[in-house]
């Protein structure tokens, strides 16, 4: 099934290039069809029980017609060509005035997939999915009697996509993602405390053939017990040690949206006008690459139809390049970077990361802890959020840890830490050599979409960090 | 069917009704089935530069079932309303049954015999309004903005949105129920500067209809907010008072609620587990959930399992009265539900969740409560809830900008500082509550609010 499923065509090519010209009938300059056929599994146990289990399937059309400045979008569900030329019509009533017949010459091409998928979610029995929560659940309890509730999740999609457009681009791409997480409860004398940890690739099933659910588990459940003995974070700047794949969303935001296009365009970025120059330490050199084997921010076609690509955005501390879609690319005179992503057909698409991280520098992890007299080492961060225009972005800890002389001493309780883009990534001042990547889900204007982030061990010689104790 | 001949039939559930009640009746012995249908449409302007940059007709439907047989749930959806794909989904969520563990607490809702609030949640104008006028709506707010003031040296987003929904329930235990809604929002993003600074701001005005909308108010709140914080610096760090703007308050109000889901205190996730008859909060915090009050954003008849909404009093006096439940959450904490129970469209289940927080109001407005704290940090906004709160620990650490109180007043702008404390200490430490009730989109109204003993941290 799961060969003939990605071999069929979502919408014919000839129905596609009908759709195409109607769209353009008013005179368009660019139109494009975006088809999406989204199956999903997920499962969830929490409280010793399985809950649920959830399966579910969404697929439509979406029509992006541009005129000038101007983009018009309309979507529908019905996928037959009755359906979709009505929403050609919806989408270029942006073009009021206009008229013209183009006819678009379409040349379709499979994009080859940037890795294996060798079990396909479908063909899993459900079952087997479910086990793998009740391991995690046994293992996540076994790590200690303090923990008192574990909630464990697993999930899978296959997302195909079809993009065609008006330049003659016909490129389907078929995506399949896997994810398990856990979080636990543990509860001690101070209250209670939390732990999370998640596993999440695009790969199918064969996920598990890597990932092992009590591994899993168990660090969740570790990260919740370690807390129980935490005291509250300090206040006030001090310097940050981020262990290796603890949080690349650092990177996400102190820079990674600051460098997407749109905002560039809109003067809403503190990084406009700087290419060339010098943004960051010149021990950073961060890249945008969506072509990763098995990451989690990783496809063969971006969401516009342009092949995902590896984008050297700050090298040795220069910045090179912004991250680009195909409209402002377009706009722009220059090609897409591939970073045109939507969550659905029912969205828009726009300049969005896809596996943004620092690459390797060469000091040992433990000697930059060892040179380390004070501070607090971040063993995992959670999210963060980040105003563009200003450059002022927060991310949170969720397990953290005290520096004193060169060690790690008391664990911390958890605190958003708070900082300049352009100011923290000069004051990185040793990057290691142990390079780790961990998965996130990356918002913006109302759209979620898999990201991957990662980093090696790092020092920060100076962040706000927002804890409660004094100094 | 298509998209089109959706949008045409928004505004008269009854046919949602008759799909959902059909699917319903195919329970069979010993199983309960609930079938929720929901259809929308909105519309979406992006106004940039004196043009239009998006405008985006979106319309969507789809139905959501729910299984329960022999104690174990199973639930599928699918993204549309064909009568092969609800077949094909009602199969799915009967299968996935049979994978769940057994739960003597699972059930759907039964009638309870409470009657919905009479409740006029739809504006028929919105229908009626062209997309001409939507346009224009969003090319006035920019022009606004722009021109509000010389300081100002981007709009990044100035945007239009109008939202019309409606979904109906039905169960093979006896409930059938529709909800419908409107919603029309204007909101605007303004950069302002002076030298290399630039700062941020974001004004908007939301209500039922174009009627509600004020473009003026939604303007000059975006201009204020960046102007006022233009040579922002960062802050000593220390101990001070904070007051929160209304967003801040209802931002907080909303992280509380997941603390009050009946469901996160079953399962000991919550800082209120058995606490119940406890001073959790001073004595000036009177907190309800009242989706009967018109006035909310989160207002609605009926919950997501199809109950007559109602209001409920979680916090009286600082007194902890009670907790927001769904079906199975309430009998498993050995109560009724107190028909609250939400979910996030057709393709997830509900469960506990507060929808129309209010707290009491108290006697002062803002520059009042500002006069009295006199030396303090008035928070503008906040960044980062997601990361640095969390509602089971309680621990509370947040990005915050705003304008330090001094002499009973406004003073400098401050950025890139956080605001710490616990969520137990905060609710203890309130010392003002504003009279300035502002219903906000979201589940919580705003006002002002002054909590002591925060922890503000910057240089």
């Amino acid at each position: 099934m799961s060969d003939a499923a990605s071999g069929s065509a979502l919408v014919e090519s000839a129905v596609v290039g009908r759709v195409l010209d109607a769209a353009l009938g008013r005179g368009a300059e660019f139109a494009e069809v975006f088809v999406e056929d989204r199956r999903g599994t997920s499962a969830s146990l929490d409280d010793g029980r399985v809950e649920e289990l959830s399966s579910g399937r969404d697929r439509g059309a979406g029509v992006r017609v541009v005129v000038g400045e101007t983009t018009g979008y309309a979507h529908t569900a019905d996928l037959s060509e009755a359906g979709l030329l009505v929403a050609a019509e919806a989408a270029s009533a942006v073009a009021r005035d206009g008229t013209g017949t183009r006819t678009v010459a379409l040349s379709p091409s499979v994009a080859p997939r940037p890795y294996d998928v060798t079990i396909f979610p479908e063909d899993v029995e459900k079952a087997r999915k479910i086990e793998l929560l009740e391991r995690a659940d046994d293992a996540a309890r076994s790590a200690g009697s303090a923990v008192t509730q574990v909630s464990a999740g697993y999930g899978d999609s296959r997302r195909r996509i079809l993009v065609a457009n008006s330049d003659g681009v016909f490129v389907t791409d078929d995506q399949v993602r896997s994810r398990f997480a856990v979080s636990c409860v543990a509860v001690g004398d101070t209250g209670m405390q939390t732990g999370f940890e998640s596993a999440a690739f695009t790969v199918g099933f064969e996920l598990f053939d890597t990932v092992d659910v009590e591994e899993v588990a168990s660090a969740a459940a570790r990260r919740a017990l370690a807390k129980l003995s935490a005291r509250p974070a300090p206040s006030g700047e001090v310097p940050i040690v981020l262990a290796s794949g603890s949080g690349g969303i650092l990177f996400h935001e102190a820079c990674g949206h600051g460098l997407e296009a749109d905002h560039i365009a809109k003067d809403a970025s503190v990084y406009v006008g700087q290419v060339g120059s010098l943004v960051a330490s010149p021990l950073v050199t961060l890249v945008d690459d969506g072509t990763i084997g098995r990451e989690w921010g990783t496809f063969a076609v971006d969401d516009e139809g342009h092949e995902a690509r590896r984008n050297v955005l700050i090298e040795d501390g220069v910045l090179t390049d912004y991250m680009w879609d195909y409209l402002r690319a377009r706009q722009e005179g220059r090609h897409s970077s591939g970073n045109g992503r939507r969550q659905s057909y029912r969205d828009l698409p726009m300049v969005r990361m896809t596996n943004t991280f620092l690459v390797d520098g060469d000091a040992d992890p433990e000697e930059l802890l060892a040179q380390t007299p004070t501070g607090v080492y971040v063993a995992k961060l959670g999210g963060g959020q980040v105003n563009t225009t200003t450059g002022d972005f927060v991310f949170g800890t969720v397990e953290a840890y005290l520096i004193e002389n060169g060690r790690l001493t008391e664990p911390l309780r958890d605190a958003n830490l708070i900082g300049n883009g352009p100011e923290v990534l000069r004051r990185i001042d040793a990057v290691a050599n142990d390079f780790a990547t961990s998965p996130g889900t990356c918002g913006k204007d109302g759209q979620s979409v898999p990201v991957g982030t990662g980093q090696p061990t790092l020092r920060i010689t100076g962040v706000t960090i927002g804890g409660t104790a004094g100094d | 069917m298509t998209d089109t001949q959706t949008a045409d039939k928004v505004g008269s559930v009854d046919d949602l009704l008759v799909l959902v009640r059909r699917v319903a009746d195919q329970a069979r012995p010993g199983e309960e089935l609930e079938v929720y249908a929901s259809r929308g449409v909105e519309t979406d302007v992006r106004a940039y530069d004196g043009e239009i940059e998006q405008l985006s007709s979106a319309s969507s439907a789809g139905v959501g079932i729910r299984v329960v047989s022999s104690l174990r749930q199973g639930f599928a959806y699918a993204g549309t309303l064909d009568e092969a794909a609800i077949t094909e989904t009602l199969a799915e969520a009967r299968d996935n049954a049979t994978f769940a563990t057994p739960d003597e607490h699972l059930g759907l809702a039964r009638p309870d015999n409470v009657a919905p609030a009479a409740l006029d949640l739809w504006d028929e104008a919105l229908g009626s309004l062209p997309t001409s006028a939507k346009v224009e709506m969003a090319l006035d707010l920019e022009r606004r903005v722009r021109g509000g003031d010389p300081r100002v040296r981007q709009v990044d987003a100035a945007d239009y949105g109008d939202v019309a929904a409606e979904a109906a329930i039905a169960t093979s235990t006896g409930i059938t129920a529709t909800a419908r809604r409107t919603i029309c929002s204007l909101s605007v993003s303004a950069i302002a500067g002076e030298g290399t600074d630039s700062q941020t701001g974001v004004g908007f005005s939301a209500g039922r209809g174009p009627g509600d909308i004020d473009a003026e108010r939604a303007a000059t709140d975006a201009i204020e907010r960046a102007t006022r914080m233009i040579g922002a610096t960062k802050v000593k760090s220390g101990r001070c008072v904070v007051v929160l703007d209304s967003r801040v308050t209802s931002t907080l109000l909303s992280v509380i609620s997941s603390a009050l889901s009946g469901e996160a205190v079953t399962k000991g996730r919550s800082i209120f587990a058995g606490r119940v008859g406890e001073e959790v909060a001073c004595p000036l915090v009177t907190l309800v959930d009242d989706p009967t009050d018109a006035r909310a954003f989160g207002a609605s008849t009926h919950d997501a399992e199809g109950l007559a909404c109602r209001r409920n009093a979680l916090v009286d006096a600082g007194v902890l009265r009670g907790f927001v439940f769904d079906t199975t959450a309430a009998r498993r904490a050995g109560t009724v539900s107190t028909a609250s129970a939400v979910r996030g469209g057709y393709a997830t289940t509900p469960v506990a969740g507060c929808r129309a927080l209010l707290l009491s109001p108290g006697s002062l407005d803002a520059d009042e409560i500002l006069a009295q704290v006199g030396e303090g940090f008035f928070v503008q906004s906040v960044t980062g809830v997601h990361s640095g709160v969390n509602p089971v620990s309680g621990d509370f650490s947040v990005g915050a900008e705003g304008l330090m109180i001094r002499g009973g007043v406004l003073a400098e702008p401050v950025r890139e500082g956080t605001i710490a404390s616990t969520l137990q200490r905060m609710l203890h430490e309130i010392v003002y509550v504003g009279r300035d009730v502002e219903w906000l989109p979201g589940l919580a109204a705003g006002q002002t609010l002054a909590v002591d003993g925060m922890v503000l941290s910057g240089a």
